[in-house]
């Protein structure tokens, strides 16, 4: 066994035990700096297959920007020291059992299918042919699938905005009452919003 | 590169894609939830660059499918967490059982 293949069976077992450290892991700040690790696992296999770019894209999207800004939002929305409860012992056995089930399941399904690797070929990715391809409109050109995944990103950005923004005239609802109906059901139901509080910042 | 076989590599994703599953049925915190998606998505990237590496060589378009992949994952994440946010501000919790208002 050479130390390319010693270096993959490395890099898989720590992938996979800090993954299942970030899943099980009851402090939530741990579970991010554990799934911080799984991420930089992958960019290692990445780079292990030789796809540097897609490991680069990898560190600098996922390590740099998604964990950076899970770690914030937990900083902003939890007490980062308190443990979380327990789940409940059920609920965890049975998830236990139906992950079991569908990972030997989908596992076996793999392992019989039989895989015609190309052998005589190396893959090649140059960033120069990946901004090529990703910019031509010829036939296998990836112009328009970037148009639209720039678009949607413009999107997800206004839509962040406009969901995370603290309008100054933003109306609280206090308190809502619901009058019964009498009658035959003719009557309207009366319901009085009582618009209590208008915020002003 | 002939020495793993390809059936390997798909081994360790498809265990992180279950280690994800698992993670998204036990938890309840919308935070850990997300984390347990973005470890899904990562799974699915692995597969796409190893079949693009050892089944198809002279082609491009696993690799184009993995940064198109990471693209929807940041934009995701980012939307996710705006939501976690305005919900926090509401509800004064991230718990997925407190945001039942819409439940039955």
């Amino acid at each position: 066994m050479s130390a390319y293949a010693i270096f993959f069976y490395i890099i898989s077992a720590f992938i996979l035990g800090t993954g299942v450290l970030a899943v099980t892991t009851r402090k939530i700040f741990r579970s991010a700096i554990w799934l911080l690790f799984s991420l930089i696992g992958i960019a290692g296999l990445f780079f292990w297959m030789d796809v540097n770019f897609i490991a680069a894209v990898q560190i600098v999207v996922y390590v740099g920007g998604i964990v950076v800004l899970i770690i914030f939002s937990i900083f902003l929305t939890q007490k980062a020291g308190n443990e979380m409860q327990k789940p409940i012992r059920s609920r965890t056995f049975f998830a236990a059992l139906a992950v079991l089930l569908g990972f030997i399941l989908s596992y076996t399904l793999i392992y019989q299918y039989n895989f015609q690797p190309a052998s005589t070929q190396q893959l090649n990715v140059s960033v120069s042919d990946i901004g090529r391809q990703m910019l031509s409109t010829s036939q296998g050109g990836y112009a328009l699938p970037f148009e639209v995944v720039s678009v949607l990103l413009l999107a997800a950005m206004i839509g962040c905005i406009v969901i995370a923004m603290k309008t100054p005239s933003m109306i609280v609802r206090k308190d809502i009452e619901i009058i019964e109906p009498h009658g035959n059901g003719q009557e309207r139901n009366k319901i009085t919003e009582k618009i209590l509080e208008t915020e002003h910042e | 590169m002939s020495e793993i076989p390809l059936s390997h590599i798909l081994f360790v994703s498809t265990a992180l894609f279950f280690i994800g599953m698992y993670g998204l049925f036990t938890r309840r915190n919308m935070i850990t939830m997300l984390m347990s998606i973005e470890l899904i998505l990562n799974s699915v990237n692995i597969n796409f660059v190893a079949f693009n590496k050892y089944l198809y060589p002279n082609q491009l378009n696993g690799i184009f499918f993995t940064i198109f992949i990471i693209t929807i994952a940041a934009a995701e994440a980012a939307v996710a967490i705006a939501i976690i946010i305005n919900l926090y501000r509401s509800h004064h919790s991230i718990d997925v059982e407190d945001a039942d208002e819409l439940k039955w």
